[in-house]
């Protein structure tokens, strides 16, 4: 099938032809859009516009940016693609969509990478501008993928856009490179039009990004206007409407995960009341957070690039002891160099909090893939016996609850706890309304005062705790350290009944979490019954939207039960994964959560493990659960 | 904090009840002792004194004081450090370490902290060798050092201690010999004095593993003509009578001993001592004999001015601070009649 390029249509408002009527548009319950081109070609930017626009219609979303593999690729090679994809609908979206409805490819090395996962008969859109012999070659293809059937089974937009975008700009005195860079936003016009969406906020923030070049606000948004018409009059963009999601009254604004984590560990600190002391390194998929708390000294958060992965441990931990909330974030391979420095924190019982933004590994890995292999070390990766609390996030907006729950974890207990997330939480964003901080329970943590009488060592009888004795308050001077301490004095003791002693209080502490965790819920199905598919971290979404599938076809029988607490694990989750004949365990790992609850529940746990540097999809858990189900649809 | 005046104190009340267990005749009884005297002498409040120390004989010292005191990991101290002292200023912080902590494992660390030029003390005990894990030789031993992991003799170069922390971009660097009470004292002032990391290299003496290594200028036969004490000011003077010291050989920019009225040598020949002058105090440094002590640098860096104190966590002014960063940028609100944009702050 041949791709018409369409001829420059006229940007003449006044000849616009009559909108498509609402009710002619194809109404979805959901879409997936995947923007796509070179990393010059403002392909991120695009996404969070559209991300943007959606929001305001009131649809659900979720987004997730797939950034090119190298800061800045030769121009128009496959390893130079930025792709952005957004999945929306009028119903509760738990993930970025499988597969996208609907791809706008800017170039050929776009098509090229992103064709493989456009749904059958979905839509491309291409600038069949961008398709010479020479970017054609820079791609790898050896013909046009426009004229050798390579679309053949698409609904194919192939159009000018490079040419119309220059017709658009052109009264506004900007030279060819820079008109040709307004593409994406005449591809967003017409995205924007296919789904209806209001463009007005857009030119909004058009004015305001652009505002000190006034003529790039009046070619941009030219682009976006013509796109926009072009949809309205050329009648070869379908159209589709997307009812708004039942969202909960409030205040809103996108957040990725990177964000509500930070966030969380912000208002965490204030709910405890006392400072936040933030320190990491730079890392892949972590370094957003070291930004943005960064950005935060106005607030009275001390944020420390340290020189090394230890070194931002140990600055935590020497904040810690001098009573702030010590914070410390990194990923994989700096986490594994914290270990020494996290069993100090244990030895002296200091409230650290620890974030994996878990990625690929081992080693090096895939720094941009996600993954959930850090289970392992979070749990066990120290030397000795030192154990700590272990929570995981689920999805962007629930980074913001498990960090506040991870500062009030820590200080409760006077313990380290880690928080897992993973490039995929840290990267996606959905919507997430704003707490009011008034109506956030607050934890406030006690320093020890001279008047308590207390001891630096004596234990709180119902946590096993330690007060936190901070340098500065009179009277209370005491020395602190790794070695093994007396259990009342704290003066070093190579005692062995002490040492026994000793171990087993740090681990009774730790299992005494449990009693203020509360009890493991059932996220969906039946709380009995043939299959329990378990999970943990950003697994959520895909295991959620697929048991949801299922049980909306009649297959009832399988409940969702997902962890976000790996260390204790709640105190009835043995007997709630009792209840059911077959316990399949989901990770992106080897078996690391499955392997725990074989250990800790005796139970005869399966796992499904992919460690493929990418999200679980809907339909791979749909045939997984069958598959354990029995088979039979 | 009210201006209480210094209570009286001396050396004890400064000590802990712990037991002291270093070797008899370790280097480490005087230095504790002359620590104990300079915290009684400022008048220290033990509350607000803190002695962060990493692993090795050096880093027992926390134990012995009755003040706050951490004893970490293994070469880390200068960074638990930085974290004690970022969070609470009005913290006095006094880092131990010594040559194994301080410059192998520790030594990246070590250039950071002073680097940063973060407000503490640090005293590196040098003994050249590896006291508490039985005798191995160090990155400041020097080459031919026998020694269980050098039974052949050690091949390395060592690296400087002094030379490492002005290469590092400390403000502050002096040297002091253990068992000399006095200069020790009056450097340890020195440092809790300057504004910014200050770096105090302390020869100590292991008499177990590495017994006598400085006698060549640290025994008392040796002292007059090995040991150049600088003062801000003063001469570089040294020897018997004072009568030798340092002069600039111009052509091969590099110092040397002289002596005041030989080869037409006068008093005006010599060097005063100006320890803002970092080139001057890496000449110092180097020196080999004799071996510059007391306060080799001396600049500190100006004061940045002090930013407003944001309200404390958990008050309601910050409350209202993250309320309105949390509602930075787009905003938009779901209620009835579905989504609306609502007046968030461009970002």
């Amino acid at each position: 099938m041949a791709c018409e390029v369409f001829a420059p249509m006229t940007t003449d408002l006044a000849l616009r032809a009559s909108p498509a009527a609402r009710s002619s548009r194809r109404p979805l319950e959901s879409a997936v859009v995947r923007f796509a081109g070179d990393s010059g070609d403002g392909i991120q930017l695009t996404g969070l516009r559209f991300t943007a626009a959606t929001a305001l219609a009131g649809n659900d979303l979720a987004t997730f940016p797939d950034f090119p593999a190298e800061i800045r690729a030769p121009a128009g090679t496959t390893y130079g693609v930025s792709a952005f994809q957004i999945n929306f609908g009028a119903r509760a979206i738990k993930t970025s969509g499988d597969r996208p409805d609907v791809l706008v490819a800017l170039n050929p090395a776009a098509l090229k990478v992103e064709l493989p996962v456009l749904k059958a008969g979905g839509v491309v859109i291409v600038d069949s501008g961008a398709f010479a012999e020479r970017d054609l070659k820079r791609a790898g293809y050896e013909r046009s993928p426009l004229a050798d059937g390579t679309l053949d089974g698409y609904q194919v937009l192939a159009i000018d856009i490079s040419r119309l975008t220059l017709e658009a700009v052109k009264p506004h005195g900007v030279s060819q490179h820079e008109g040709l860079r307004c593409r994406n936003f005449w591809a967003l016009g017409l995205v924007y039009w296919m789904f209806d969406r209001d463009r007005e906020p857009t030119r909004a923030w058009i004015a305001r990004r652009f505002a000190d070049e006034p003529r790039l606000v009046a070619a941009n948004t030219a682009a976006l206007d013509a796109g926009h018409i072009f949809g309205e009059s050329s009648e070869i963009a379908p159209a589709y409407r997307v009812e708004p999601a039942p969202l909960a009254p409030g205040q809103y604004r996108v957040a990725t995960g990177g964000e509500a984590l930070a966030f969380g560990l912000l208002v965490g600190a204030h709910l405890a009341g006392r400072p936040l002391f933030f320190a990491s390194y730079p890392i892949t998929p972590a370094s957003p957070i070291l930004h943005l708390m960064s950005a935060w000294r106005a607030l009275g958060v001390t944020t420390l690039q340290a020189e090394d992965e230890i070194a931002a441990a140990c600055a935590a931990i020497g904040a810690a002891y001098a009573g702030a909330i010590g914070v410390t974030s990194s990923s994989g391979p700096g986490i594994a160099l914290k270990s020494e420095a996290i069993g100090l924190a244990v030895a002296s019982e200091l409230p650290l909090v620890i974030v994996d933004t878990q990625r690929a590994g081992p080693s090096t890995g895939m720094p941009t893939k996600t993954e959930q292999s850090d289970l392992n070390l979070a749990l066990f990766g120290r030397h000795g016996e030192a154990p700590v609390v272990v929570l995981a996030a689920r999805s962007p907006a629930d980074a913001f609850d498990a960090a506040v729950e991870a500062v009030r974890l820590a200080t409760r207990f006077m313990t380290p706890v880690y928080l897992l997330s993973d490039g995929y939480i840290a990267n996606a964003a959905q919507p997430w309304k704003i707490p009011d901080l008034s109506s956030l329970p607050p934890f406030p943590a006690r320093l020890c005062q001279p008047a308590d009488g207390a001891r630096p060592f004596a234990r709180d009888g119902e946590t096993l705790a330690r007060p936190w004795v901070v340098p500065g308050t009179p009277g209370l001077e005491y020395r602190l350290g790794g070695l093994e301490k007396d259990e009342l004095s704290g003066a070093i003791s190579y005692d062995p009944a002490n040492h026994q002693r000793m171990t087993e209080l740090r681990a009774a502490k730790i299992a005494g979490v449990a009693a203020a965790i509360g009890e493991q819920g059932i996220d969906a199905g039946p709380p009995t019954g043939r299959l329990a598919v378990v999970g943990w971290g950003s697994t959520w979404g895909p295991i959620s939207r697929a048991v949801s599938l299922l049980h909306q076809r009649g297959v009832g029988d399988v409940a969702h039960i997902h962890l976000r607490h790996l260390c204790p694990l709640p105190r009835n989750l043995g007997s709630l994964l009792a209840g059911y004949a077959k316990v399949l365990v989901i990770e992106m790992n080897s078996g690391q959560l499955q392997r725990l609850l074989r250990a800790e529940l005796l139970l005869q746990a399966v796992g499904y493990h992919k460690v493929a540097g990418q999200p679980l999809t809907i339909e791979e858990v749909e045939a997984v659960l069958l598959q354990h189900l029995g088979g039979g649809r | 904090m009210s201006a209480l005046p210094p209570p009286t104190v001396t050396a004890k009340d400064y000590a802990s009840d712990q037991e002291v267990r270093w070797c008899p005749g370790c280097g480490d009884y005087a230095i504790l002792k002359a620590v104990q005297r300079a915290l009684a002498e400022l008048g220290a409040r033990r509350e607000r004194t803190v002695f962060v120390s990493g692993i090795g004989c050096s880093s027992r010292f926390p134990y012995y004081l009755a003040t706050y005191g951490f004893h970490t990991i293994h070469g880390r101290a200068p960074a638990i450090a930085t974290g004690i002292k970022l969070v609470n200023p009005a913290l006095d912080v006094w880092v131990v370490t010594g040559d194994g902590d301080g410059l192998s494992i520790g030594g990246n660390h070590l250039l950071h902290l002073l680097r940063r030029n973060i407000d503490v003390q640090l005293l590196l005990f040098n003994n050249e060798i590896y006291g508490l894990t039985k005798g191995q030789y160090s990155p400041t031993s020097r080459p031919g050092t026998r020694s269980p992991s050098s039974p052949e003799g050690s091949t390395e170069r060592p690296v400087s201690p002094a030379l490492f922390a002005l290469g590092a971009g400390a403000r502050f660097v002096a040297r002091a010999i253990d068992v000399q009470q006095k200069p020790l004292i009056e450097v340890l002032k020195r440092a809790h004095a300057h504004r910014g990391a200050s770096f105090v290299e302390i020869y100590q003496n292991c008499i177990v593993y590495n017994d006598g290594v400085f006698a060549a200028f640290a025994d008392k036969a040796n002292a007059a003509e090995a040991q150049l004490h600088v003062v801000h000011g003063q001469p570089l003077r040294f020897g018997a009578g004072g009568r030798r010291g340092l002069a600039l050989d111009r052509k091969g920019l590099r110092l040397v001993a002289v002596t005041v009225g030989e080869d037409g040598v006068t008093d005006s020949d010599l060097l005063v001592h100006d320890e803002t002058n970092r080139v001057l105090a890496t000449m110092l440094a180097a020196l080999e004999r004799p071996v510059a002590l007391g306060v080799l640098y001396c600049e500190p860096a100006p004061v940045a001015a002090t930013a407003a104190t944001p309200p404390p966590f958990g008050s309601p002014e910050l409350a209202a601070l993250i309320e309105g960063r949390l509602r930075r940028g787009e905003l938009w609100t779901v209620g009835d009649a579905g989504a609306t944009p609502a007046g968030g702050q461009p970002r």
